[in-house]
């Protein structure tokens, strides 16, 4: 409990004080995270609403297999991803290995299978609603799933979401990707990381509000937006 | 002046599930000009061929045929189709209809046009900017209708389309739908509903356990019904 | 609609390009593969601005374990390598990843463990009789098992005492899997003894009523050595800054801030190059 109330003196000390470390490592986090979920985002939709609508053998093979990787564990990811860029292996002469680029490549790799599947569990139930009617009106597959895609959009912000929160607070693939070198790839997570190894209980748990804090400020945004957006065009 | 699509024939036509045909060697010719009612109880097959006749379903044998073509997207373009539950899509009323005129070809400012007019003509054109999931369900049902309706389709299926609706929406949307069919649409419906079909049928087609048991013009088939189901039916003792 | 969907999309798309350019693009630094004991003591804190205001070039610190550490620089991830196990520097130089290796300060081991000390070897000066008494007591013992330089050197001095810690790993005898502060963090919650690096060690800010045990052995002489990855074996590497860099930390500026780096008054790294390679 000692450290529990030094954690909160410490994080409010480096708010209130606009601690430029932390601004910068806070700032890089929300880069990193949100260009991922992004990416992933635009990788994700299509792929789930596709895998929703569409039929073809093998389909259900790779319904499971999606889902399967939503359990992919971001320290493997991390690891893929550094054998792959490292200078010694197939994409080491892209010399991104320690860069904010190859955290950013490891959390898409590790978001875009969730995103996918919450889409196409989202969009499939939209479907069953919508099929004989969008058939009816001459929607090609290809059209309808752009259509349910923008008609289940509340939904799938959650579903994004879900995705930032992954990426926001993972630490074993942003670590081995990234190096976690000051100033340069060194975000919240790897930053509680390093303040725990060098025995800054405190300051790590206070890192660790922040980061909540940041979670809840940006899950309240995107709430409030939407709830203007519903309220304005059901 | 587009040609005609009809003749509707359906020949044959089967539908195989849960051990049994739902739909059993249905066989007639849909001809423009009367509004045509399936009528039936629970259970008779009603939807099942709707489905079919509009190609939302396959047939497990049997063929349904436009003029002597088989159904292709050129002939779809030429139908519409209002389902028991309305589906609207999460935007704006006016909004749904310009997407199925978007689905069309129609471009930009002849969409919004024959929207408005589609509105109008139901009686939605104040709601225009209205959220379409807002509506009540007679309204909806309404919108539904308009979306058809500026489609211009030469024919239009309904499958129970008041079913949920209460008697003043009821009569407003069997308003519309006999618009439609005086601008030039055919109408092919399902109902259960007795008092329905007497309002709105010119020809009645009963079936019964996937079978076509009786077809005449509403007329014969309200005072004089020849088979024994259609008169239980009529009566209110045929159930299923 | 699709209108306004196309300029979001684009809108995403632009922001996403912008936010994938490399913060750093065009400034010129170098990547060092050190050790976590090295990195969490905060010497590079201290140490490489000093560097970056001399020649402008900046030093990127990735650590791990020593072992993880040489592997990076075999693969050419790193332009220069920082870590202290003797044997296995050599090793690199031998197998013709580095040119050079040179001696740049030392400091030392020391075992720590709990105020009560439950093997009763306090002020003992002979590391071996301290760790078999500790085995003897069947004592709790957390070793860093990630095959890093201090783990190494662990071993070294379990088998030069006769004990065979892999008989009784998962018993009083604990393998962390963890760098050293991760590990220190679990001998101060369970209340154990290990082996840590000194400067780790004085840096380190959950001691709780962990305390110095066993110091001063000769045998806990923990030298650091530092390499620069060879250009033959990898054209990549950015040789002219890493030679820079080498160069810079056995100077006489170099070695004079590495001595000057303390914490609470104490000194944790002690510059000893004496000239040439070794």
């Amino acid at each position: 409990m000692d450290n529990l109330s030094q954690a909160l003196n410490a994080a409010t000390r480096l708010i209130v004080t606009f601690d430029r470390d932390l601004a910068e490592i806070v700032f890089l986090s929300l880069r990193i995270s949100l260009t991922a979920v992004g990416l992933a985002a635009l990788i994700g939709l299509p792929i789930g609403a596709a895998l929703a609508v569409l039929r073809f053998p093998g389909r259900r093979t790779l319904v499971v297999v999606l889902n399967a990787l939503m359990g992919l564990p971001p320290v493997v990811v991390g690891l893929i991803v550094l054998l792959l860029l490292s200078r010694a292996g197939p994409l080491g002469v892209l010399g991104l290995l320690f860069s904010p680029a190859a955290m950013i490549i490891a959390q898409t790799l590790l978001t875009a299978p969730i995103v996918a599947a919450l889409t196409r569990q989202i969009v499939e139930d939209l479907w069953t609603e919508y099929e004989e009617q969008l058939r009816s009106l001459g929607a090609s597959p290809g059209r309808s799933i752009w259509t349910l895609l923008w008609d289940g959009r509340f939904s799938l912000v959650t579903a994004v979401l879900a995705g930032f929160g992954r990426a926001a607070s993972e630490v074993g693939a942003v670590m081995l990707v990234g190096g976690n070198i000051d100033h340069v790839t060194r975000v919240m997570t790897t930053a509680i990381a390093l303040e725990t190894s060098k025995g800054n209980l405190a300051l790590a748990l206070g890192l660790g509000i922040i980061l909540l804090s940041l979670s809840l400020v940006i899950n309240g945004a995107v709430y409030l937006a939407g709830d203007a957006a519903k309220r304005a065009h059901g | 002046m587009k040609q005609s699509i009809l003749p509707l024939s359906v020949e044959n036509l089967v539908y195989h599930a849960d051990r049994s045909n739902l739909v059993d060697d249905l066989n007639f010719k849909l001809e423009t000009g009367p509004r045509t009612i399936l009528l039936g109880p629970n259970g008779a097959g009603k939807s099942l061929t709707l489905r079919m006749c509009h190609g939302l379903l396959q047939p497990t044998s049997g063929a349904v045929s436009w003029r002597g073509r088989n159904a292709s997207n050129d002939l779809l373009r030429e139908q519409a189709m209002v389902f028991q539950r309305p589906v609207l899509l999460r935007r704006s009323v006016i909004g749904n209809i310009t997407y199925a005129l978007a689905l069309r070809g129609i471009n930009r400012t002849h969409r919004t046009r024959r929207a408005v007019e589609a509105l109008d003509r139901t009686g939605l054109g104040a709601m225009a900017q209205r959220a379409a999931r807002r509506l009540s369900a007679g309204e909806q049902q309404r919108l539904a209708l308009a979306r058809a309706w500026a489609l211009t389709p030469q024919i239009l299926f309904l499958d129970e389309p008041t079913a949920n609706l209460d008697p003043a929406a009821t009569r407003q949307v069997e308003d519309i739908i006999s618009a439609m069919h005086l601008a030039g649409t055919k109408i092919v419906m399902t109902t259960h509903d007795i008092a329905q079909a007497r309002r709105l049928a010119d020809e009645v087609l009963f079936l019964h356990h996937g079978q076509l048991l009786e077809r005449s013009t509403a007329e014969h088939f309200f005072n004089e019904p020849r088979s024994e189901e259609a008169r239980a039916f009529l009566k209110g003792e045929l159930l299923w | 609609m699709v209108r306004r969907i196309k300029t979001v999309l684009a809108a995403i798309i632009t922001a996403l390009l912008i936010a994938m350019t490399p913060v750093f693009a065009g400034e010129r630094f170098i990547t060092l593969a050190s050790t976590t004991s090295t990195d969490n003591s905060g010497l590079f804190g201290h140490l490489l601005p000093i560097f970056t205001a001399d020649t402008n070039v900046e030093v990127r610190v990735v650590a791990h374990g020593t072992g993880q550490a040489i592997r990076l620089a075999q693969n050419g991830d790193a332009d220069v390598l920082l870590v202290h196990h003797r044997p296995l520097e050599e090793k690199f130089i031998t197998d013709g990843y580095g040119v050079e290796r040179r001696s740049v300060m030392y400091n030392d081991f020391v075992i720590v463990g709990p105020r009560d000390d439950p093997a009763k070897i306090t002020g003992l000066r002979n590391v071996s009789e301290a760790l078999s008494a500790i085995a003897r007591a069947h004592s709790l013992f957390i070793s860093r098992g990630d095959d890093s330089g201090t783990h190494k050197t662990e071993l070294r001095l379990w088998k030069s005492a006769g004990v065979d810690v892999s008989a009784v790993s998962g018993s009083w005898y604990r393998d962390a899997g963890s760098g050293m502060g991760a590990t220190l963090n679990i001998v101060a919650a369970i209340g154990a003894y290990t082996l840590s690096d000194r400067a780790t060690w004085i840096a380190f800010r959950n001691k709780a009523n962990l305390v110095v045990i066993v110091e001063k052995d000769p045998r806990l002489f923990n030298q650091y050595g530092v390499i620069a990855v060879d250009q033959q074996r990898h054209p990549h590497v950015k040789s002219p800054d890493a030679q820079r860099f080498v160069e810079w930390l056995t100077s006489a500026k170099g070695q004079a801030a590495i001595n000057a780096f303390t914490i609470d008054g104490q000194q944790l790294f002690f510059a000893n190059y004496s000239g040439g390679s070794s």
